[in-house]
């Protein structure tokens, strides 16, 4: 069995806290099918930031499965695009096309490619594969949007091993200068990378401060408590003139027991065994 | 006769103001050289659209696919050999989606003379024309340069567009000039020169020499890469049998293996390709570094008439 039918929220109406827990839920069990299925994709990074896609999809973004191109919509830029699993379970939750489709993740002829590709895929907005490079992609969004003067609002989710990236500074610099307070940054600090702990890899430790002294609006929370995330991405919006960071602290496996904190589970092959043990467990948090 | 020497990147800064006026979706990227690659003046003129990101040329290529993913029709540039730097960003978003951006590659070529082999891009033409959905031009003077700019902003999709630094007399007045249609300057068919860039100029002063011996030399501008206009490549090499390319540019990948490639598989033809010799450049004079480094009339007169024996 692969995606089972499930009451997903109206995009019309906004859902409490229980609701979304449960969607979140719903899409990490979405997430472990896609990646049995794949034999191969990032499992442990997708879990991590699922309960921020499922925030910004089904409760603050202003946007239209129906009509994905549509003009006025709020922007998510996936900048960690690995964790393209978690965005194509949160897209198939939300509306975008059938639940179906997760089966053909990374498969020959699939819209559903391994890093997303906004040609092929109504709903990515940026193509995804090497990191540090969507923060940039949101800052030009976010001045053309200025540019044709609309409200809409850009949001960007990074890893914490992405930041290792220079990029990402250089477009801190400008998203500060060009004073973008419609990009708000959630980076999904789960503490891992490919091949260990950012502590150890490169540290990225004091990433509130760096924003910070970059001139951003920072907020630190728990980026796996639905109600706290929800908090944050309110407080996002009071930032004026300035960009706002969202430092999201999370686990990497988030929702698993044997995955959560666990390096190896970057992009571990799923066995059978493995997801079934897991869609139970994520089934029984229910 | 020769007009007096003109500056590409000034004829492309002036299209582009004229532009910017009929088509408000024009945006400028630059990366504190906007000044040099006199972009700075649609800046002046366009404050509202125009952004320097400073020295910090991924940022540039993302803001510039960002705002392309948005929908804007977006220029940028820098000097080439920094562009290079940011060719990542290049192949993941703007070639992979094929986005609306136009990308200036200014100081290229051993050409540049002064500032030496670091600053001279001598692998740009092969590093984009590897890039799927990128295409490539080389305007040879600031009236084509204006005329492909022009052409360039108006039809989507990703350009890479190549400019010398030297300030050249223009070879054009009013011919016509096409994205992806080379350019014949002189006709001749005993040998077919193709050049492109700041070699046209020695390609056709050579040409000027042949003549003199008695040897009617064909001198195409081939200022689009990618596209290759086939046909015109394919017409020289039916007339004359002997082909010669000349570029400010190594030796592998650039206009000479284009041309190769292209009669290898449709009309096989010796080709003697005139290009940097796998080597990086150094200071000089443009006109000093094109003689050392072998790129200059003489070689190709050299070469023509070798061809000829």
């Amino acid at each position: 069995m692969l995606m089972g039918e499930s009451e997903f929220i109206k995009p019309d109406r906004k859902p409490s806290i229980e609701e979304l827990k449960g969607i979140a839920s719903q899409v990490r069990e979405g997430i472990i099918n896609e990646l049995s299925e794949a034999k191969s994709g990032h499992v442990g990074g997708s879990l991590s930031c699922t309960d921020i896609l499922v925030a910004l999809y089904f409760q603050k973004m202003a946007h239209n499965p129906k009509n994905p191109k549509w003009p006025e919509r709020d922007r998510l830029l996936l900048s960690k695009g690995h964790a393209a699993p978690a965005l194509y379970s949160t897209l198939a939750a939300a509306g975008y096309f059938p639940k179906e489709e997760l089966k053909t993740l990374r498969k020959i002829n699939t819209r559903l490619q391994g890093h997303p590709d906004p040609t092929k895929l109504p709903g990515v907005e940026i193509p995804g594969g090497p990191e540090g490079i969507g923060l940039s992609e949101g800052i030009g969004m976010a001045l053309a949007a200025r540019i044709d003067k609309k409200s809409h609002k850009i949001f960007v989710i990074m890893g914490d091993g992405e930041l290792d990236e220079g990029e990402v500074w250089e477009a801190a610099m400008a998203a500060s200068k060009f004073k973008l307070d419609n990009i708000t940054v959630i980076i999904d600090k789960n503490g891992l990378q490919q091949e260990g702990r950012t502590m150890d890899i490169m540290p990225t430790d004091s990433v509130a401060a760096k924003f910070k002294a970059f001139n951003w609006n920072v907020i630190e929370t728990n980026g796996n408590d639905m109600s706290a995330v929800l908090a944050a991405l309110d407080q996002a919006s009071q930032g004026k003139g300035m960009p706002t960071a969202i430092v999201a602290s999370t686990l990497k496996g988030k929702g698993v027991d044997f995955m959560e904190g666990k390096v190896e589970y970057h992009a571990k092959v799923l066995t059978t065994e493995a997801a079934e043990s897991a869609i139970k467990q994520i089934k029984s948090s229910r | 006769m020769e007009a007096k020497p003109e500056s590409m990147r000034e004829a492309i800064g002036s299209a582009l103001c004229e532009i910017g006026d009929s088509n408000k979706n024009i945006v400028i990227v630059g990366a504190d050289t906007t000044e040099s690659l006199s972009l700075s003046q649609f800046g002046k003129k366009f404050p509202e659209r125009f952004f320097n990101v400073g020295i910090a040329e991924q940022n540039m290529i993302g803001v510039s696919a960002g705002m392309a993913l948005y929908g804007k029709t977006v220029i940028c540039g820098t000097y080439a050999v920094f562009i290079e730097r940011a060719l990542d960003q290049i192949r993941n978003t703007i070639a992979y989606c094929k986005l609306d951006v136009k990308i200036i590659g200014a100081h290229t070529g051993i050409s540049v003379g002064p500032d030496g082999g670091s600053h001279q891009a001598i692998e740009d033409i092969a590093i984009m024309r590897a890039l799927p959905n990128m295409k490539v031009i080389v305007p040879s003077d600031s009236y084509s340069a204006k005329a492909l700019a022009t052409q360039a902003a108006s039809t989507k999709g990703p350009f890479y567009i190549r400019l010398i630094r030297s300030n050249v007399p223009n070879i054009y007045s009013n011919e016509q000039i096409q994205i992806g249609k080379a350019n014949v300057i002189k006709e001749g068919n005993d040998i077919a020169i193709i050049a492109c860039g700041i070699t046209v100029h020695e390609a056709i002063r050579a040409a000027k020499r042949l003549e003199a011996q008695g040897i009617s030399a064909r001198v195409i501008d081939c200022h689009t890469i990618k596209p290759l206009d086939e046909q015109t490549i394919l017409a020289a090499a039916k007339d004359t049998g002997r082909i010669i390319t000349v570029e400010d540019h190594n030796m592998y990948g650039g206009l000479g293996s284009a041309v190769a490639e292209l009669l290898s598989r449709k009309r096989p033809t010796r080709v003697e390709m005139i290009a940097v010799k796998d080597v990086f450049g150094e200071s000089g004079k443009d006109s000093e570094l094109m003689a050392k480094y072998g790129i200059s009339e003489q070689d190709i007169f050299t070469k023509a008439m070798e061809a000829m024996k």
